[in-house]
């Protein structure tokens, strides 16, 4: 029952959250809304027996597919994540005034259902459903209340990310016509039996969609312009937790189904990532813009994750697993500062910040504790996964471990800069009346970094909670 | 058989109600009700009861499969009356004729859904089309209804031509009126003659082409739908062209065999030309009227999909496919009907001043782009589910996958419109009624797209 909870509580709520007009209200609903879930996810996670975990009901028994979902280690983690990441964005953003609130916050609660259905389903049809469903509202909410320039960088995600999952929707097909009892359910696809040459072109099909939607290089085009264009709001859920989706769906649909394909062609999507992780990086020290700079440093990590399951070693997956969730709270951090700052200074440029730690003291510590999280620094979270990745992209190529690693020093350069430029340096014309931000938007960040810190300094427990999805991806290899 | 008779004399009495009545308002409700009979009628059918027994020597044959198209058909008919029915009224003079004249086509649809044999799809195919001739034109003074209307029917008697040419060659080659029965005719020495029964079928496969408006013997559609009074070319484009497919579709499905693989080349291409035309033009296009002339072709390369894989997935897509795309565009056009302003930019801001419109419009919109969620994706996914299944070329189906993803382009330029731009836009007045009927087709589609098991299974009952 768990995970229908999880997809319906946003649901229901967010269609109800449509009808109210009062942006109060609207604000005040989606917190508790998303507080509800986060309760759920958590008692679902480690409290209910695995019993509870699953549900499986008569859809669409014509063709094959039913109303399945599954919470399993990396479901769980990433239910937890989405769960978590939710309240926080709107704690932080509490003080975002939207017109149409309602609407607003409607739409976001309606992506929270698409993502956590994402996360549970185990049927190919339910699947490509919610996988869907995690991009209509996004479209809608940033074309409605993103930038200047949103209606054509939103189309452009739009068209990409449809055309992606196009493509999967005829990949599904065509596993679907070659499962062994005609079922879109998630073990007749790890049971279908394609020849080498097919199998080499599907994988295809469904590998361009996910990687859209991480994004790797070279279909990351998008994305900067995505992120920069959205509502601060909706840009932390894009990086933090839709672009897990794509990771998501590599390990659960893409690895099982296509065995041999994906061991085939393991080089070909470490080399993409690897060149997109360098390239993301470079572009990252060059940029003067806060979100921007966020957006490049997050394609090199996620760069970094695709490589690490492609290279398939067990401490490889181990370090994505807990980097997925270590990513998504982290890259939301930066993402609270960055808004916290342009909503007070109604800036985003390097050029024009400068001796923030003068004026704002609490924030430039939470900033740091987010820039070193960033850069991977030990006693942080995302060391633990890096370190994880690492040893695994190196058992598979020491070759290649060698060059992505270059993307630590570059990610140090990029983001110490990006330290520098804001919080030191002598305070502007527009930094000298910048004060302390509002108390929300401290506890969102104090919040995630003390996940930072624990995390960081105990991984285990993440790492237990995924364990055995990793063992089913190893087994399938 | 029910549907046929009741149609006619329903229309028959459509005409004379326009001399005894003279209340126009009376007349669309005397046609809504006729055609709630006529629906009634046909489901009787469905279930084993006839209200007349004709024997027809075979000519006609009543299977689930049509008669469950009739349903839909009428079913859309109703619905479209219900919406457009008042703008029909200020279209012209003479709504009971329209309404007449729509009853006729109706009859031709129903003989399209049972014919077995040539000379009945012929008939049907002619009663279906020239009162459509007559309804293109029906804005009098209007040029371009003048001119839409005979461009429509020289077209149309040409294409009628070609199919006689077709019919008249396989009946020279076989003797009879029913495809792939190629015996010598008893009594005489003449021995079948595979080339000309060959060049027949093409012949017949060309006009039928015509009439869905496939590429390339599309060019009529544009300036057709384009010119016609949007009311009639919301129902042109819909039930009409639905009517097509079933019959088309009803026509090659047993006959396919005898062509061979050249059958498959040749529907892939026209497939391919269909979709290219239709939606590399309907880019371009600044009308919304004139962009959803040419997205009609483009869905019609997704409904041919129906005749390249020939299977039982692919009979059950085209019903959704009809029901899909007949809900989404009769609500369209309905809504369309009532801007005075038929460019994209007309449609500025109407999220702001009409927020029941915009939304019905975004979901009818969303229906025809074939995302999930709506009765469109499930239509669009039958059909790529049919090539799959058939075995056919997965470069075919990709390429139809990257247009679907072009025509979301045309399609959300209006959500584009509606929502995210400013603007002041002038509508007709509109009444509860009409919401409230915009907001059940809104939720129908979405139902479908939750449930298509729903409808289909009325196809097996």
């Amino acid at each position: 029952m768990i995970p229908v909870l999880l997809i319906l509580t946003p649901l229901v709520t967010g269609l109800v959250s449509l009808l109210l007009k009062q942006s109060e209200t609207a604000k005040g609903w989606a917190l508790l809304s998303s507080l509800v879930s986060l309760i759920i996810a958590i008692a679902g996670v480690f409290f209910y027996p695995k019993q509870q975990l699953v549900f499986d009901a008569a859809w669409l028994p014509d063709l094959g597919s039913r109303f399945a979902l599954q919470m399993d280690g990396m479901g769980k983690m990433l239910c937890l994540l989405t769960a978590v990441s939710f309240p926080v964005i709107f704690l932080a953003t509490y003080r975002n005034e939207y017109r149409n609130a309602g609407r607003f916050y409607a739409l976001m609660l309606l992506t929270q259902a698409g993502l956590t259905g994402v996360f549970v389903a185990t049927d190919a049809l339910l699947f490509y459903f919610f996988w869907e469903l995690a991009l209509i509202p996004v479209y809608f909410l940033c074309s409605i209340w993103g930038g200047e320039r949103r209606i054509p960088v939103t189309f452009k995600f739009f068209i990409y990310t449809f055309i992606g999952s196009l493509l999967m929707l005829i990949g599904i097909l065509y596993v679907y016509f070659h499962t062994p009892d005609r079922s879109f359910a998630m073990h007749s696809f790890y049971r279908a039996v394609l020849d080498a040459r097919m199998e080499n072109f599907v994988f295809w099909l469904f590998f361009i969609a996910f990687a859209i939607k991480m994004p790797v290089f070279p279909f990351h085009t998008w994305q900067p312009d995505a992120y920069e264009q959205s509502p601060t709001a909706v840009t932390m859920v894009l990086s933090g937790v839709m672009v897990k989706m794509g990771i998501f769906a590599v390990i659960r649909w893409l690895l099982p189904v296509f065995p041999h394909a994906s061991v085939h062609f393991a080089d070909v999507v470490i080399v993409l990532s690897v060149i997109g992780i360098l390239y993301a990086s470079l572009i990252a020290i060059r940029q003067d813009d806060f979100k921007r700079l966020i957006a490049y440093s997050s394609i090199a990590h996620i760069g970094l994750m695709s490589a690490a399951i492609f290279a398939g070693k067990s401490a490889g997956l181990n370090g994505v697993m807990v980097q997925m969730f270590n990513h998504g709270i982290n890259v939301i951090g930066l993402w609270i500062v960055a808004d916290a700052i342009e909503q007070q200074l109604g800036t985003r440029k390097f050029s024009e910040l400068g001796g923030l730690a003068q004026k704002a003291p609490a924030l430039a510590v939470l900033l740091a504790v987010m820039a070193f999280a960033n850069i991977a620094l030990p006693l942080t979270n995302a060391f633990v996964g890096e370190f994880l990745m690492f040893n695994g992209l190196f058992q598979y190529n020491m070759w290649m471990a060698a060059v992505a690693c270059i993307s630590v020093i570059l990610a140090a350069v990029y983001t110490l800069n990006m330290v520098q430029k804001v919080l030191y340096g002598s305070t502007g014309s527009i930094t000298e009346q910048a004060g302390e931000t509002a108390p929300n938007v401290q506890w969102a960040l104090v919040l995630l970094a003390i996940g930072i810190m624990v995390l960081g300094v105990y991984p285990q427990p993440m790492i237990n909670l995924t364990k055995d999805s990793v063992q089913a991806v190893l087994v399938n290899r | 058989m029910n549907a046929i008779i009741v149609s006619a004399l329903l229309g028959v009495l459509m005409m004379f109600s326009g001399i005894w009545v003279k209340n126009r308002a009376a007349i669309t409700n005397i046609a809504a009700a006729g055609l709630l009979l006529l629906v009634i009628a046909n489901l009787l059918n469905t279930y084993g009861v006839w209200v007349i027994h004709v024997n027809t020597h075979g000519m006609l044959e009543f299977q689930q499969f049509g008669l469950f198209f009739n349903t839909i058909a009428f079913t859309a008919t109703l619905l479209y009356v219900l919406l457009s029915g008042r703008d029909m009224e200020r279209t012209g003079a003479d709504t009971a004729e329209y309404y007449a004249l729509v009853f006729f086509v109706l009859c031709g649809v129903s003989i399209l859904t049972s014919f077995n044999g040539l000379l009945m799809l012929f008939l049907g195919i002619e009663i279906l089309s020239i009162p459509l001739y007559i309804l293109t034109g029906a804005d009098k003074k209007n040029l371009r209804s003048n001119e839409a209307s005979l461009k429509y029917f020289l077209m149309g008697c040409f294409s009628t031509g070609i199919l006689l040419m077709g019919i008249t060659l396989i009946y020279g080659a076989t003797g009879n009126f029913s495809f792939g029965n190629s015996q010598p005719i008893p009594g005489t020495t003449m021995v079948s003659a595979p080339f000309l029964e060959v060049a027949g079928i093409l012949l017949v496969f060309v006009s039928m082409a015509f009439k869905v408006s496939a590429a390339p013997f599309h060019f009529w559609t544009p300036d057709v739908y384009d010119g016609a009074p949007s009311v009639f070319t919301s129902f042109m484009a819909t039930v009409v062209k639905a009517a097509g497919f079933i019959a088309f579709v009803r026509l090659f499905s047993m006959h396919t065999a005898l062509m061979g693989p050249s059958w498959r080349i040749i529907v892939t291409f026209v497939i391919i030309a269909t979709l290219l035309v239709g939606n590399i033009t309907a880019v371009f296009q600044q009308s919304v009227k004139r962009m959803l002339a040419y997205s009609s072709i483009a869905q019609a390369g997704f409904m041919l999909f129906a005749l390249y894989s020939d299977n039982d997935l692919a009979k059950e897509g085209i019903l959704l496919y009809s029901i899909a795309y007949s809900l989404a565009t009769i609500g369209i056009f309905a809504i369309l009907i009532k801007m005075n302003d038929y460019t994209f930019d007309g449609f500025n801001g109407l999220a702001k001043t009409h927020p029941v419109l915009a939304a019905a419009n975004t979901v009818f919109l969303l229906s025809l782009a074939g995302i999930p969620l709506t009765a469109g994706f499930f239509a669009k996914y039958y059909m790529l589910a049919s090539a799959v299944k058939a075995g056919g070329s997965i470069w075919l189906v990709i390429i139809a996958v990257i247009f679907a993803a072009v025509s979301v382009y045309y399609y959300f330029r209006v959500i584009q419109a509606m929502y995210f731009k400013e603007g002041t836009p002038s509508v007709v007045p509109t009444g509860k009624s009409f919401h409230t009927l915009l907001i059940i087709t809104a939720a129908a589609i979405i139902l479908i797209g939750l449930f298509p098991s729903w409808v289909l299974n009325f196809l097996y009952f």
